[in-house]
């Protein structure tokens, strides 16, 4: 036989890289071809799935009417509510994007259990086009909450103090940041056994993020020690963000946090998820 | 690259453990190009692993492995071009349609918009899916859901194809869907490398096989020099009268129709078993039962099952089912080439 019967590859994780960066590579153009086709099967599920849109049409809906009418008298004083919907929509903007991103976990742990990853995982595809395309359709997802927010806002009374751009540009920061966060999220997915567990590990991450942040009431109110961990709180720097940039006044501090933080996340993240999906067999 | 001449697939000392689990214990293959090759073992020999690593799903410990010319290691995304899979476990998305399936496939693999559409047109109607492209898979009986995985494999028009356990699952009539599906495909000359557990289906498809238990080959050949080997069919004959069963084994015996192995009686059950090694044999018997006047009530042959194979081959019995059956036997037997 012509075959070379002798080499032997190296064994284990250093062969998984050999298999992840050998052979020709996949051009830009069929590249994105892939994640469009790969984009699509997951919109075509949505629509054979509406109810799995129920999350991102009704959360932003019962989060403003639960905060505004509940909390905000007490918050922002009896009667004042309006005052409050203004510094609440901005922050529910950083926390809508954190909870579409939890979803994606456990999206893509089932999906894992399903054999159509096989294929995808023998074609000639880049392996990271799975998991940009569903980060893609995610983050179509979580405009579409923004949106029904904003509507909300709107409707009880919020203002844009700034102007049109500055509203645009908070969504894109948010949109930068929950798809930071994605990257978290489709990697607790790829690394724990089942979507309940990714559940449950974002829910025990997720609460004191975003409680303990400036989304739902000024950290002045708060005890010092929880100040200290709400100024790092990333989700603080979002929502601070995101308040400046649709209500006025000075943004530059929290708005180059979020990047940092949005760019750091994925930096770290991104490659990990990726490798992770990889390696999964 | 290592390109052979004749050889699609070649396998040599394919290594893969998990843990204490030798999956794959240094296996050899080879499947020539245009033919198809059963690998036929019990569940746990090692066949979805081999499927696995051959498809680059799982990265082998040692040994190398080519299919198409190209290594499946060193070469992963030139060897995926080349080959389909369908396993066991059908490996279409249930929340699209069948059509929407072999579009999506047909992009991935960069035809162009107008190509992906007419292929998935071209392969609903061959697999006899076009009444059926609009509806969701989900909702696809078993053989329709392996019908669309095989058009799903055959898309990107593979140099080799893969077949795990393809009608595993399958009721009688499907299964002989799929047969035939599989038959046109070879007929165009794919090559396939097919596993299963039922001797039956090896002898429907393939030319050749390989016999595969823990990690290991323990014979190979074509499939009628294995036969023959493992003494072909038995014919099973239920006489009317259960009283002239031990009549039946001696004029069997005296005419020297009973075969190598002889004539069994199974006085239980009221009937018998001849093995049967050619059909001039079979008619023979068939014609003695006439001419000596026994009554019969049945008659059926029977091939050999995957137990009888792995009798002959080893001289255990397989460990069917849950892979741990008889610690004491060696399962190292020397490997026989018939």
């Amino acid at each position: 036989m012509s075959t070379a019967t002798t080499t032997r590859p190296t064994a284990g994780t250093t062969s998984a890289s050999t298999v992840a960066g050998g052979g020709e590579r996949i051009g830009l153009r069929s590249h994105l071809r892939h994640i469009g086709a790969l984009a699509r099967r997951n919109v075509l599920q949505i629509k054979q799935d509406p109810e799995s849109m129920f999350d991102v049409l009704l959360m932003p809906i019962i989060f403003v009417l639960l905060f505004v009418y509940v909390f905000g008298g007490a918050i922002a004083g009896q009667g004042r509510q309006e005052d409050y919907v203004n510094y609440l929509v901005p922050g529910l903007m950083a926390m809508m994007g954190m909870n579409v991103a939890m979803g994606i976990g456990t999206g893509i742990n089932d999906d894992f259990r399903k054999g159509v990853m096989d294929r995808f995982r023998t074609m000639p595809i880049a392996r990271s086009s799975v998991l940009v395309a569903k980060i893609v359709v995610e983050l179509g997802r979580m405009l579409v909450a923004t949106a029904i927010l904003l509507g909300m806002g709107f409707l009880l009374g919020m203002e844009i103090k700034t102007s049109v751009g500055g509203l645009l540009a908070a969504v894109a920061l948010s949109a930068a940041f929950g798809s930071a966060l994605m990257w978290v999220f489709m990697l607790l997915g790829l690394a724990l056994p089942t979507a309940q567990a990714v559940q449950g590990m974002a829910m025990l991450v997720l609460m004191p993020l975003q409680f303990g942040s400036s989304i739902f009431a000024p950290p002045s109110t708060m005890p010092g020690w929880l100040q200290a961990f709400t100024d790092y709180n990333p989700l603080s720097n979002l929502a601070d963000a995101a308040r400046g940039l649709m209500g006025g006044g000075a943004v530059a501090h929290p708005v180059w946090m979020t990047l940092a933080w949005s760019a750091g996340i994925t930096l770290i993240a991104a490659p990990l998820a990726v490798a992770r999906f990889r390696k999964k067999t | 690259m290592t390109r052979s001449d004749t050889n699609a697939v070649e396998v040599r000392g394919l290594v893969k453990h998990y843990g204490e689990t030798k999956a794959l214990d240094g296996v050899d293959l080879e499947v020539r190009e245009g033919t198809v090759l059963g690998v036929l073992g019990p569940n746990g020999a090692g066949k979805t692993t081999l499927v696995r690593c051959l498809s680059t799903l799982v990265v082998p410990d040692a040994g190398t492995a080519t299919v198409a010319g190209y290594d499946v290691v060193r070469q992963p995304r030139e060897l995926r071009r080349a080959i389909g899979l369908t396993g066991q476990y059908a490996s279409v998305d249930e929340k699209l349609s069948g059509w929407e399936n072999l579009y999506m496939i047909g992009r991935l693999l960069d035809l162009s918009r107008r190509d992906a559409r007419r292929r998935a047109d071209e392969l609903l109607e061959r697999f006899s899916l076009t009444e059926a492209a609009r509806r969701v898979a989900a909702g696809y009986s078993g053989g329709m859901r392996r019908r669309l995985d095989l058009a799903a494999s055959m898309i990107g028009r593979p140099a080799v194809l893969y077949l795990d356990e393809p009608t595993t699952g399958l009721d009688p009539r499907t299964r002989n869907e799929v047969w035939d599906e599989v038959r046109a495909m070879v007929a165009e000359g794919a090559t396939v490398l097919l596993t299963t557990q039922y001797m039956e289906e090896a002898e429907q498809l393939a030319s050749e096989l390989t016999v595969v238990d823990r990690g290991r080959v323990i014979a190979r050949g074509g499939i009628d020099e294995l036969k023959a080997r493992v003494g072909g069919r038995t014919l099973q004959i239920r006489p009317v009268d259960p009283a002239v069963v031990p009549a039946m084994v001696r004029a069997l015996d005296e005419t020297g129709l009973g075969g190598v192995a002889g004539a069994t009686a199974v006085p239980d059950e009221g009937q018998l078993y001849v093995p049967i090694l050619s059909d001039t044999q079979l008619t023979a018997v068939v014609g003695l039962l006439a001419e000596r006047g026994f009554a019969v009530a049945h008659l059926a042959t029977q091939l050999p099952t995957l137990d009888e194979v792995f009798l002959a081959v080893t001289g255990s019995k397989a460990p069917i089912a849950d892979g741990t059956a008889n610690p004491e036997s060696d399962p190292v037997a020397e490997e026989v080439t018939v």
